[in-house]
């Protein structure tokens, strides 16, 4: 259909693409809806957009997000350890996992901090309580945290230093909570481990909506196998048990938990999963989880093992949180993963006989 | 905290004690031709910087693209042959045969419809074509995602029903961004604001990126609104096209003119937005379309993600537990 002479000097159309083996199913369609070639005469479930542009946002998130994903895992994680090590007695496995927690929860808040539009206010995050939105949950959650991890891992290092941190007569009341101060980081490690799933499965990001049931268990057992991880390269393998029991435990949850929640997502909004940078950093995370539990498992008892498995484990986690983190924002930036769930969600309830709740209406 | 999700007063469930009635748009585009005066006044009224550098998109008249921070009105081009413009009336019949339930006694439709169904609408000098042109804004959503998800409190529902950003509060954490199903609200990063060379004296007032890092969107005009004012693009949209008023008017006003077109034969036309059954419990902003929402780059199933909250918390509540019990089992487990 030719409009007018002026045609010649449109851009360049983006090449329609088909299914490989011709069949028509839920495929996609770059048709631009301007007519200027054949369309298909069944409407339902194809897949139109506007010139292409994604309808949601990506968070304007960028790796920093990611970092504290995996890092307040590895903080939380580290807490627990902590609290189990002073429990039972094993004060190398506390101390280093004192520290580690405080020096990962610290690490992570920097990266939150930085990553803000205006981080001058970041105090802001503790302006309010707001228990619909994860991240003011979250912030809290990470205050209590901090104060626990950071009171228990100065005492540390008020230890480490034979008493020569300037505490004058604040060291009698350091030495008074530090007990406490663990065990109230260890109450508060579960929620920081799990809340981040939260506030990335409330969001309108089309794979991290979609994986919100999940999420969750994903995120606390991938914060299990790093700290279990960090705890294995940190500790000598004669304290070190219960890391190495829980890097099994986390890494047995972390492929389960994948797995299901691959399985139970919408298929297209799992997608992102599976392809590009994403695809291979879950790929690849999956096999270094898989080769540091069985490193704990079996040789878990010699030094050079339990390092090299443990930082396997760390290597795991993060890419756990980097491939889940960059699959999310991939889907928010192509409007087929917005647009072909809420279709077929659609479409799937009308046939069920449900149709007074479309935002699209006849009347 | 009111619900989350489900038909609601949202100025009631904010607890404002005072009876503002709840404003809306009503934006019908099948009279917009789009010159794009709503998205001139919006950018002059609300002092909005330039969004990105100034290009050709290849998307038809529309080289904005797209809502976002510095843009709050968009005018929308879709160009679109005959073939496009029968299924988009089969896909309006479909919906009227549906039969969805509405509320209030059925509207006279209107006196002597004539049919225009096989009326030429053919613009001058073209072949079987038509144009598609919308005004898209912020919804203002009754369950908006922005809001429920804003962690600063920055994002606040006013007495008229909206929902603004107060640029004072705002840290810029861009969880909103993500939370909106609609892909309005967005966080300032570009965009360079021009004062006229009279004015030339007064730049130094004028910050080069006015709240850079914060997140913007359409306030409904807050401020004139105020004022008892009408929000400047409705103001001077010279088609009245984009519709403000009373939220119930604007849907009252939605379906008779939906219903009127249907009479005359244009089931193409179908209403967004006006069913406070849907996943954002019905928005403030409606919109008459021509063809399917995702034609104009709107989601077809909206679903504010706030909604499952309270179950996303329960399973996270389970993940904790979960947690808690690998770490007691691996102090008190066997082989250490």
């Amino acid at each position: 259909m030719t409009l007018s002479e002026f045609d010649s000097f449109r851009p360049a159309e983006p090449a329609r693409r088909r299914r490989q083996d011709g069949k028509r199913g839920p495929g996609r369609r770059r048709d631009n809806g301007d007519g200027s070639r054949e369309m298909p005469m069944v409407p339902e479930q194809e897949f139109t957009s506007y010139y292409g542009r994604p309808v949601v946002k990506p968070a304007p998130w960028g790796d920093d997000v990611a970092i504290y994903l995996f890092l307040g895992g590895v903080a939380a994680g580290s807490a627990l350890l902590g609290a189990g090590g002073q429990l039972t007695g094993r004060p190398t496995l506390c101390r280093n996992a004192r520290l580690g927690a405080l020096a990962a929860v610290g690490g992570g808040a920097v990266a939150l901090v930085k990553d803000l539009g205006r981080p001058e206010r970041f105090l802001h995050m503790l302006r309010t309580f707001k228990v619909t939105s994860p991240m003011s949950v979250g912030s809290w959650i990470l205050s209590a945290f901090s104060a626990g991890a950071g009171v228990s891992a100065v005492a540390e290092i008020d230890r480490m230093s034979g008493h020569r941190l300037p505490l004058g007569p604040l060291r009698k009341v350091l030495q008074a909570v530090e007990g406490p101060a663990g065990i109230e980081a260890a109450v508060f490690a579960g929620p920081l481990a799990a809340y981040t799933a939260v506030l990335l499965g409330d969001t309108a990001t089309p794979t991290w909506n979609a994986a919100h049931e999940e999420l969750p268990f994903v995120f606390v057992s991938s914060a299990c196998l790093a700290s279990a991880g960090l705890a294995m390269v940190t500790t000598p393998v004669r304290e070190a048990g219960p890391a190495r029991n829980l890097a099994v435990l986390g890494v047995v949850g972390d492929v389960v938990a994948m797995k299901v929640m691959e399985r139970r997502m919408d298929p297209i909004a799992a997608e992102p999963l599976h392809q590009g940078k994403a695809g291979a950093m879950l790929k690849w995370s999956e096999r270094l989880a898989v080769a540091g539990g069985l490193g704990a498992l079996l040789g878990g008892r010699n030094r050079v093992v339990a390092a090299a498995s443990g930082l396997a484990l760390l290597a795991a986690s993060a890419l756990t949180r980097f491939g889940v983190f960059e699959a999310g924002i991939a889907s928010a930036k192509d409007p087929r993963y917005t647009i072909e769930p809420q279709k077929n969600r659609l479409a799937a309830r009308r046939a069920a006989g449900v149709t007074g709740d479309a935002i699209t209406t006849g009347s | 905290m009111g619900q989350l999700s489900g038909p609601t007063d949202p100025t009631a469930d904010a607890r404002w004690e005072h009876s503002h009635p709840r404003k809306g748009f009503f934006t019908d585009t099948s009279i917009c031709i789009g010159c794009k005066a709503c998205e001139v006044a919006c950018k002059e009224w609300n002092h909005n910087p330039q969004d990105g550098d100034l290009e050709l998109l290849g998307s038809s008249y529309d080289n904005t693209g797209e809502l976002g921070a510095s843009t709050w009105r968009h005018v929308a081009f879709i160009e679109q042959g005959q073939e496009r413009i029968i299924e988009a009336r089969e896909s309006g019949r479909a919906l009227v045969n549906l039969g969805m339930p509405r509320i209030g006694p059925p509207t006279q439709s209107a006196p002597a419809p004539t049919n225009l169904a096989e009326a030429d609408t053919t613009p001058p000098d073209t072949a079987d074509f038509r144009w598609l042109m919308s005004s898209d804004v912020c919804k203002h959503c009754t369950h908006a995602g922005c809001l429920d998800v804003c962690p600063t409190g920055a994002l606040f529902r006013t007495e008229f029903g909206t929902v603004v950003v107060q640029d004072d509060v705002c840290n810029g954490c861009g969880t909103c961004v993500a939370g909106c199903p609609f892909g309005v609200i967005e966080r300032r990063s570009n965009g360079t604001v021009k004062v006229a060379t009279s004015r030339e004296e007064q730049h130094a007032n004028h910050p080069e990126v006015p709240n850079v890092g914060i997140a913007q969107k359409c306030t409904l005009c807050y401020d004139r609104l105020v004022a008892d004012e009408t929000p400047a693009c409705a103001k001077a949209c010279p088609t009245t096209s984009i519709k403000f008023g009373d939220h119930d008017d604007m849907v009252e006003t939605a379906r008779e003119r939906v219903s009127a077109l249907h009479a005359q034969g244009l089931t193409e036309a179908r209403l967004y937005g006006a069913n406070e059954n849907d996943g954002v419990g019905g928005t403030g902003s409606v919109f008459l379309l021509l063809d399917e929402p995702e034609v104009y780059g709107l989601p077809p199933d909206p679903r504010v993600p706030t909604a499952d909250l309270p179950r996303m918390y329960r399973r996270a509540g389970m993940a904790v537990a979960g947690m808690a019990a690998a770490a007691a089992l691996a102090f008190l487990g066997g082989r250490a």
